[in-house]
């Protein structure tokens, strides 16, 4: 995954993201993944892909994201994958920064 | 050993052959007058609900022109409770305010509008009906709802050259996304073949207009391109192979592997009225005639692409080699391939002259029922 340094200097931790518009996140039990829908497509996500974005709800900060993975993933310093991930899906358009 | 295909992810649901437009380029069975009675409310959503079973995600509403359903909302609104994301692919004609705010309360996700071109004119002249002013008012409607739109433009000689207006008009009206859809020849954009297929330099012309179009305007406004395939050296990936993503059913209940594949002779295609879509899907004869490579001869049996292009489009070997099972002959490496050379050597360069009158066939009940009579799949 690359992303450019710009993009993740203008994110902090107090960054609130959002699922763009007219994106689904759902489960598909056929592709056993969570997958992103959107006209003409759809992104079928990896597991730790699946478990980021169920957290973006336009309310929890990244660091809010970050701390509920790590209880629910203990032992990990998931904070670089996080924020990086997060880049890698504003790049692509699927999530936003929620106005302030 | 039996493999399980993978599951589809396309339904497309063609409701009706009904349609108020008349457009040369349809991609309707040129003999869809023949075809049985639609299928009712009841049956549809029994499709949508073993679709979604077998783990479809989007579902096309099209036709013909679907709003001429009056279940349609009925219908979105199941797909919506299933989990589909849908996708209402319209002419524009009988949608109002009524029903467009009906189809967001049922949970319809996204609308594609069609024009026939950036100019009234040949809008007109195209879909033989007046219709350019209406389909700017319901994009606007379209925009002003909420969805996100797809504003869709079949492209042929005789509006390739107005791509550049096209892509202004798009963004005019705020489209999310344009699709600039390279004719494809089937149906009746077949029988009009000889007035519709674009010269050479009119596609690199229109390349150009629209590197500079993105050059200008940037990336705000996402393209979708349906590739000019008679101009390619190698055959498109056709519906990602046959029986590997996407499912059609039409108006009158016939499931098939591609929207066209209803005029290959020797298949029979179940109807989902005697059989369920896993029946279909899985074990279906038709659906497993194409499926993998097995069936390929050379040149594709033995070629290092056929992963990619998986042989071309099954309907187009058959329209030009006359067997189905014949790599596609816009390959190079097909012994068939100079029928596409002398054919896209022969296109005549472009006009936008509607005072011209190009002799073609409109798509109506009239002349669906002459060509049949006539014994034609569709060649003129």
């Amino acid at each position: 995954m690359r992303c450019s340094s710009l993009t993740v200097l203008a994110m902090s931790e107090e960054t609130v993201f959002e699922l763009a518009r007219h994106y689904r996140f759902q489960w598909e039990p056929a592709q056993n993944a969570y997958v992103l829908l959107y006209p003409e497509g759809m992104v079928k996500l990896g597991a730790s892909a699946g478990e980021i974005l169920k957290r973006v709800d336009g309310a929890a900060p990244v660091s809010a994201i970050i701390a509920d993975l790590e209880r629910a993933f203990p032992g990990a310093d998931l904070r670089g994958d996080v924020t990086e991930f997060l880049a890698h899906a504003r790049e692509k358009g699927w999530v936003r920064v929620r106005a302030a | 050993m039996f493999v399980q295909p993978s599951p589809p992810l396309w339904l497309l649901a063609e409701l009706t052959y009904r349609c108020p437009l008349h457009c040369v380029y349809c991609s309707n069975p040129v003999d869809y007058t023949r075809y049985g009675e639609e299928l009712s409310t009841d049956d549809w959503l029994r499709v949508l609900r073993e679709g979604r079973e077998l783990g479809a995600t989007q579902l096309g509403f099209s036709g013909g022109e679907p709003l001429m359903r009056d279940d349609l909302e009925t219908l979105a609104a199941e797909a919506r409770r299933l989990g589909y994301y849908s996708n209402l692919i319209t002419s524009g004609i009988g949608l109002n305010e009524r029903r467009i705010a009906a189809l967001k309360e049922a949970g319809l996700d996204h609308i594609q509008v069609s024009f026939q071109d950036s100019t009234r004119e040949m809008n007109d002249f195209l879909s033989s009906t007046r219709t350019f002013e209406l389909k700017r008012r319901v994009a606007k409607m379209v925009k002003s709802h909420g969805y996100p739109m797809v504003l869709n433009v079949v492209l042929h000689r005789l509006n390739i050259d107005h791509v550049g207006q096209i892509l202004d008009m798009a963004a005019e009206l705020e489209a999310d996304y344009v699709e600039l859809a390279n004719t494809q020849y089937y149906g009746f954009a077949y029988a009009n073949r000889a007035e519709l297929l674009p010269s050479r330099a009119q596609l690199e012309r229109a390349e150009e207009v629209t590197r500079q179009w993105r050059a200008r305007v940037g990336e705000k406004m996402k393209r979708y391109f349906v590739v000019p395939d008679y101009y390619a050296n190698r055959p498109k990936a056709c519906m990602n192979g046959w029986g590997a993503v996407f499912l059609c059913v039409t108006a009158d209940g016939v499931a098939l592997p591609c929207h066209e594949a209803r005029m290959l002779p020797g298949l029979e295609f179940p109807s989902v009225r005697s059989r369920d879509l896993r029946w279909i899907w899985r074990e279906s004869p038709a659906f497993n005639r194409y499926r993998g490579d097995d069936w390929m001869r050379e040149p594709c049996r033995s070629c290092p692409e056929k992963g990619k292009d998986y042989g071309g489009c099954r309907c187009q070997a058959y329209l030009l080699t006359g067997d189905a099972a014949n790599a596609d002959p816009v390959c190079d490496k097909s012994p068939h391939h100079s029928v596409v050379s002398e054919l896209t050597a022969r296109a005549k360069e472009g006009t936008v002259n509607v005072e011209t009158k190009p002799v073609l066939f409109y798509r109506d009940d009239e002349t669906s029922r002459r060509l049949s009579a006539q014994g034609k799949k569709t060649t003129v």
